[in-house]
């Protein structure tokens, strides 16, 4: 029997990378996030990771199945809109409005927009967005971290039944003996009351019985680690952080004595969770390199500005959702710059050879070649 | 990260690295010998084809010219081996559609060696007249675009040639017959490209190397003639180098400005395995014969580089190195040249031509991973933008190709300026075939322009 003779169109070969491969990275990535989540708040904190994940994998599940939209469970990616949206609400946010934000947040998020990269708006934020919407006294309850029996009891709230109020957090912390101002969150704090919680506390999160996430420390390094695999570009969160910690640090040189200091607005709230991982989102964030960083800038002025001069406390997710709209319109304008099609055409960096041979050896007339800089590139085995 | 290739000092901006699987890079270039029949088409070069000088019947000598250039774009052909002319007919070619060959029976225990040839002194020809010796010897490309050399070693009227490129980057994984070149025609290398220098005018040549070929910079750099002009230079490696102006950039630190050539810089481009056959063949005033062609892939038991009659049938080379067409496996892909910018022919009766730098052969299931991978919509992740070496936006076109905005590709999006070199494809994680889409696309408009 002769061998089929198979046509094909090259390339014959193809690259490692996948998008469960990446997407899978990004859930590895954020599994310590979400254990430090639950070491900081309990059983409330694991439930809520656990019913919201579900939920978005429950919507995505069927709209996939009706063939609303395109992908797959495999893929990861709603488990990521779950895991990111379960860490973006408060702990002790009741499960079954959980559920409700999962469920929208695939549903608005990504199925009508087709599913999987034709998503407008990052779908975790959009789920949240809608939460906040309907529920906005649910949204801002916070509970404080590290409470002494917080790995066998329920938050009160956690539990409350489908469309019923949830149990009132305020009493509930009284019995406690707590403080019923820490359960505020920092930023509320400041914009509220006018105490400014230390940078460091918040860095770590470790400290007192703070309403905060995740440390923001613990999500840098996990970005990080996605970063130097390459499966998150690292300049949009650079971008985000260095233009809110600029227009942060202008601010608070003109008018020191009604604003804190950058390293708050840095440290405080979604900030850093929502530059490494919301604002990275790939369908919603644009392609080309120029629009990553002005991308980035927009959402980090956006969230400064709506902190600062709107009535609410935290500004992170509209400012997100706005750069997310902003991406089509950033893309266009920052087309890449063909080769050969720049501005000029002269040397982007110092080539061996001159252009012109006025020179006949290298020796002479000062050529260079300074190229290779640091680690020489070896012959790869095969 | 570009933050890497910071570190590493990369040559030209973005492009990708494919695994090397250069295993034949350490085997000597070995002969092939004569197939029964050896088909020569007439049309193995970009040009006009070439007029048939010889009628059926006819006895011709290995190296006997047998075809004829007809025009300035053009070149003749030459009697790859000592036999008959059996018939001057339509064959197979690689593209797909049937071109005239002529068909030469070789005689039995005919030798390989050339027969046909008068020798030249070139040092005493002028410009022009080597120009018109390269012509004779039917030479053409051998990286793979087979444009007649003796036009690119033109230099038109108020052009100006300083600085000769000698491309010996290879940048595609499992070729290696120009690696094995430089390595063993080195002392071949130098004429050809002393003979080049003054064709062109060129005051010096640059052989750019890739880095991943350190023995043939090495072998070369010890053929270098003792008066100078001649440089070596290695490249980090980095596909695709091999294009020209990729090369141009790594060497030089500037970019071709679009639509123009190399000579717009002063400089003018050829391959190492050119100037290495030009080497050998113009002092003797041979014509092109053969050509070092690796056959290599997973579907091959005796890989290698191989000196190649023209006109040797697929069929032949491949029973030869152990492929043969009856072997157990369901399935397989034949591949003329790399495999990034490779073509896959259906018929294995298609000749060994002079462009043909590679034959790879890949079994079905070397193929499985690349078939069972699922495709998605684009994610936009941005990896073809990073790994265009055109620095166009791939996520973009790939978009509008799905929606046949053909014009809008071209006007906006510089569609025009793709060469092709599937770095999108390879890289891209959805498995969106990018560069298939825009072939179809630029050729379209081809069509279009036409009409």
């Amino acid at each position: 029997m002769n061998a089929t003779t198979e046509i094909r169109s090259a390339p014959h070969i193809k690259g490692p990378r996948s998008v469960e491969q990446i997407m899978a990275n990004v859930v590895y990535s954020l599994l310590p996030v979400c254990a430090f989540f639950i070491y900081q708040y309990g059983l409330s904190a694991a439930a809520s990771i656990l019913v919201v994940t579900a939920s978005c994998l429950f919507a995505e599940r069927a709209f996939v199945r009706t063939g609303t939209q395109a992908g797959s469970l495999s893929d990861f990616s709603a488990t990521i809109t779950g895991l990111l949206l379960a860490l973006t609400l408060p702990p002790g946010f009741p499960l079954w409005m959980g559920a409700v934000a999962g469920i929208a947040s695939i549903a608005l998020g990504k199925a009508i927009f087709g599913g999987i990269g034709f998503n407008v708006f990052n779908p975790a934020l959009v789920g949240r967005a809608f939460v906040q919407a309907a529920f906005p006294a649910a949204i801002a309850t916070y509970t404080p971290s590290f409470l002494a029996g917080r790995f066998t009891e329920f938050i009160p709230s956690s539990l409350a039944w489908p469309l019923m109020a949830p149990a009132d957090t305020a009493a509930w912390l009284k019995a406690m003996q707590y403080d019923t101002l820490a359960s505020a969150s920092p930023l509320a704090r400041w914009k509220f009351e006018g105490f400014v919680t230390p940078a460091w506390d918040l860095v770590t999160s470790l400290t007192g019985h703070m309403a905060v996430g995740p440390s923001p420390l613990l999500i840098v390094l996990c970005g990080a680690y996605l970063a130097l695999r390459r499966f998150m570009d690292w300049r949009i969160p650079v971008a985000v952080l260095g233009s809110a910690g600029l227009s942060a640090l202008l601010i608070y040189a003109a008018f020191g004595t009604r604003f804190p200091d950058p390293f708050f607005m840095l440290f405080s709230g979604g900030l850093i969770l929502g530059a490494v991982y919301m604002a990275t989102d790939m369908a919603t964030s644009p392609v080309t390199p120029r629009g990553m960083w002005a991308y980035g800038a927009l959402i980090g002025v956006m969230t400064v500005v709506i902190r600062y001069y709107s009535g609410l406390p935290e500004g992170v997710m509209y400012a997100i959702l706005i750069g997310n709209a902003a991406t089509p319109l950033i893309e266009r304008i920052t087309q890449p710059t063909p080769f050969g099609k720049g501005a000029s055409i002269q040397a982007r960096r110092q080539g061996s050879y001159t252009l012109h041979p006025d020179y006949i050896s290298r020796e002479e007339a000062g050529a260079k070649t300074p190229k290779k800089r640091f680690l020489k590139n070896k012959p790869k085995k095969p | 990260m570009k933050l890497l290739s910071y570190f590493r000092g990369e040559a030209f901006q973005r492009g990708v690295h494919p695994p090397g699987c250069k295993h034949t890079a350490d085997r000597p270039i070995r002969r092939l010998p004569f197939a029964p029949r050896l088909v020569v088409p007439l049309s193995q070069h970009i040009g006009r084809p070439s007029r048939p000088t010889v009628r059926v019947g006819e006895e011709v000598l290995r190296g006997q010219p047998i075809a004829a250039a007809d025009g300035w774009l053009s070149v003749p052909q030459h009697a790859p081996a000592t036999g008959v002319v059996e018939a001057i007919e339509l064959r197979p070619s690689a593209r797909g559609q049937w071109t005239e060959c002529i068909v030469i029976r070789a005689f039995e225990a005919s030798t390989q060696e050339v027969l046909w040839g008068a020798p030249q002194d070139l040092d005493a020809f002028p410009p022009q007249e080597i120009v018109l010796a390269v012509q004779r010897s039917g030479m053409v490309g051998l990286g793979g675009a087979a444009f007649p050399s003796h036009a690119k070693l033109t230099v038109p009227e108020g052009a100006k040639v300083e600085t000769l490129v000698v491309n010996g980057c290879e940048c595609e994984p499992y070729l290696t017959c120009d690696h094995r070149v430089m390595v063993e025609q080195a002392q071949d290398l130098m004429t050809g490209i002393r003979h080049a220098m003054r064709a062109t005018g060129a005051s010096r040549a640059i052989i750019g190397v890739e880095d991943n070929k350190p023995e043939a910079a090495e072998a070369m750099r010890r053929a270098l003639p003792p008066q100078g002009g001649i440089f070596v230079e290695e490249v980090p490696t980095k596909y695709p180098q091999g294009s020209e102006k990729m090369l141009i950039t790594a060497l030089f630190g500037v970019e071709v400005p679009s639509g123009k050539l190399p000579l717009s810089l002063g400089m003018v481009v050829n391959n190492v395995g050119t100037l290495a056959a030009l080497g050998r063949l113009l002092p003797t005033g041979q014509g092109l014969v053969e050509r070092v062609v690796t056959v290599t892939g997973p579907g091959v038991a005796r890989p290698g580089d191989y000196r190649v009659p023209l006109g040797t049938p697929l069929s032949f080379v491949l029973d030869y190195v152990g492929a043969p067409a009856s072997v157990a496996s369901n399935s397989r892909q034949v591949i003329l040249g790399g495999p990034m910018m490779g073509q896959s022919v259906a018929s294995l009766d298609v000749p060994v031509t002079k462009g043909v730098s590679g034959v790879l052969v890949f079994r079905g299931e070397d193929m499985a991973n690349r078939e069972g991978r699922r495709s998605y919509p684009c994610i936009k992740c941005g990896e073809c933008v990073e790994s265009c070496p055109m620095g166009l936006n791939p996520s973009t076109l790939g978009m509008l190709a799905a929606k046949r905005e053909y014009d809008l590709m071209a006007k906006q999006y510089h569609l025009g300026d793709c060469f092709e070199c599937g770095c999108c494809t390879y890289t891209c994680p959805s498995n969106i075939p990018l560069v298939q889409q825009f072939r179809v696309a630029k050729q379209i408009l081809r069509e279009k322009a036409v009409a």
